[in-house]
């Protein structure tokens, strides 16, 4: 069954407040059991409490499909990029290189390729993706549009991305603020932007804090 | 009609004239050619031709093509040719053979593959050469306790008819039978039970081939059973029922996953291509200058990428290809993009660096099955 077009995936990794609860969610997830495919990082953990969840962004074109050797990656009518086909996959890591978002995972004991397929077993009949349904703060959200305009009026999704020259449209958004002039995200332009945080003071009680 | 569908169609010709010829040597200018098992042979030359084209077309797609040439350079490197033919052996044994990774995957999945698996070489092992009259059994002249196998019109042994020998050679696709029933069973079970499968499988690519594999082995044994235990009965109406089903899933070989098999001996190359791949030069992130995956890989992905019409260049500054840029910094620039929209609209400011390069972003959970999978994510995601 496909999943139901009204119902969209959101990514807003700015509420993202690193509790790891998608990570063992994923986990649970039928078509992978026991293995979280949900990427979670720290940007830069000795400065910054930022972390960075991504999911599968389910590209239109998807690069991994294009570049892979053996024809194992499948996108299937409702938009959804599969996890590579285990008959086929050989393992030889080029989804994993190509993918513009870094999503892919290589299981190398397995000779197997894994990704988030957006938890198809749950999605294809009307259930939030593992990640989406334990995420506290929404960072990772699935529902319809309008739901999203009526509880974020702030926001506005987007899935259109630029790396250098090309471009790479999603079936995943991810929101920005709702009076963007652009409406896609340049993603190579903030290539070298550092991490966002709060300076912390050594001594917390020290001078500055005292005046 | 382009380049590569004229090429492969030749290569189909070729190949299928060639297996042609070899049943006309092999069978002694078809003298020991069964005329019954006609219909056979020609889904054998239809789907030879079949596959070789698939196989041709699948080898003209550029990622294909040029791991197909690396994967043979890798094997033939200067200096580790040797060490490769021994790894080559190993790797047929454990992996082809012995289904490691499979196993890997799944104990009961592994044991459904090895069982599908080997009943399927046993059963071609035999009856191919049966059709194409490559063998045949005759009596020893002057002794007719005794049969002669006779492999290309060459005598190869002879074995009592009544012996075990003969009574385990001759039920060969009886057992094979056996071994390809329990897999099925065991992987129709799996598709039937497990949530995950259930949401992605498709009847044509993944029940289909277990529907024919089932039915060729349930028809051939009925035809044993006619012929042991019912005097015959129905014997005409049941080899028909077989040779529809065999013809059938022949016919079915170059379309659907029964492909794989053809496939799947190319993981051997891709595993030459990362072994040289380590020894040599590594290509390092121009985000935060770590390596994560050899130089050579990162080269043939931007050429394959180019001649597929992807366009990851980057225009201004050092980093030159966004292939350059390693798994962790794709997903950092991804999110980095995203706040960078939200800057004055949220809290928090840039935390400048001091560092030429910025540090490289970290797994939140490093535990096994939540961050890296195995030694190559260690090596792509460098957690």
């Amino acid at each position: 069954m496909p999943v139901p077009e009204t119902f969209e995936f959101f990514i807003d990794a700015g509420r993202c407040i690193g509790c790891q609860s998608c990570i063992q969610a994923c986990a649970e997830c039928d078509t992978h059991k026991g293995q979280s495919m949900i990427q979670l990082d720290y940007v830069d953990r000795a400065r910054s409490t930022q972390t960075l969840p991504v999911v599968c962004m389910h590209c239109d074109s998807p690069t991994c499909a294009e570049v892979c050797p053996a024809d194992a990656i499948k996108r299937t009518e409702d938009g959804v990029v599969q996890t590579a086909r285990k008959p086929r996959c050989i393992a030889c890591n080029n989804c994993v290189l190509a993918c513009p978002f870094g999503v892919p995972k290589m299981n190398t004991r397995m000779n197997l390729m894994m990704k988030c397929d957006m938890c198809h077993d749950r999605t294809s009949v009307g259930l939030k993706p593992m990640c989406a349904s334990v995420c506290p703060s929404q960072a990772l959200a699935f529902g319809t549009r309008e739901e999203m305009a009526k509880l974020r009026p702030r926001s506005k999704p987007v899935n259109t991305f630029q790396f250098g020259a090309q471009t790479i449209r999603t079936k995943v958004n991810v929101m920005v603020p709702a009076d963007a002039q652009r409406e896609f995200v340049d993603v190579t332009a903030a290539m070298h932007e550092p991490t966002i945080g709060h300076e912390v003071l050594d001594d917390v009680f020290g001078a500055e804090v005292r005046a | 009609m382009n380049r590569d569908v004229r090429r492969s169609a030749t290569r189909g010709l070729v190949a299928s004239s060639t297996l042609g010829a070899l049943i006309v040597a092999g069978s002694r200018n078809l003298d020991h050619f069964d005329a019954a098992l006609v219909a056979y042979t020609f889904s054998i030359l239809f789907a030879t031709f079949g596959l070789t084209y698939r196989y041709s077309m699948w080898l003209s797609r550029p990622p294909t093509a040029l791991y197909w040439r690396r994967g043979w350079q890798a094997f033939f490197r200067r200096g580790l040719l040797i060490r490769h033919a021994g790894q080559l052996l190993s790797r047929i044994g454990l992996d082809v053979l012995g289904n490691r990774f499979i196993v890997r995957r799944g104990q009961l999945r592994g044991l459904t593959h090895l069982l599908i698996m080997w009943g399927c070489i046993i059963a071609v092992a035999i009856t191919f050469p049966l059709v194409f009259g490559w063998l045949h059994f005759s009596p020893v002249p002057g002794d007719l306790t005794r049969y002669e196998a006779v492999v290309f019109g060459f005598r190869a042994f002879r074995f009592p008819h009544d012996s075990t020998l003969a009574f385990f050679l001759f039920h060969g696709l009886v057992w094979a039978s056996f071994l390809v029933i329990a897999g099925v069973m065991l992987a129709m079970r799996r598709r039937m039970r497990e949530g995950g499968a259930a949401a992605l499988q498709r009847f044509a690519e993944d029940f289909m081939p277990l529907v024919l594999l089932f039915a060729v082995s349930v028809t051939g044994l009925m035809l044993t059973a006619s012929y042991t235990w019912m005097k015959g009965y129905g014997f005409t109406f049941i080899s028909i029922l077989h040779a529809v089903t065999v013809i059938g899933t022949f016919l079915w070989l170059p379309f659907g996953k029964f492909f794989h098999v053809f496939q799947r001996p190319a993981q051997l190359g891709v595993g030459f291509y990362k072994d040289v791949g380590r020894l040599e030069e590594k290509a390092h992130c121009r985000r935060c200058g770590h390596a994560f995956t050899s130089r050579m890989h990162v080269l043939d992905l931007i050429e394959v990428e180019r001649k597929l019409g992807y366009r990851y260049e980057i225009a201004a500054g050092e980093v030159e290809h966004y292939q350059w840029i390693c798994p962790p910094c794709r997903r950092a620039s991804f999110v980095m993009a995203q706040g960078l929209l939200w800057r004055g609209h949220r809290g928090g400011s840039s935390l400048p660096c001091a560092e030429a390069l910025l540090p490289m972003p970290t797994f939140a959970n490093r535990g096994l099955g939540e961050g890296p999978l195995d030694s190559e994510d260690a090596e792509n995601f460098h957690p």
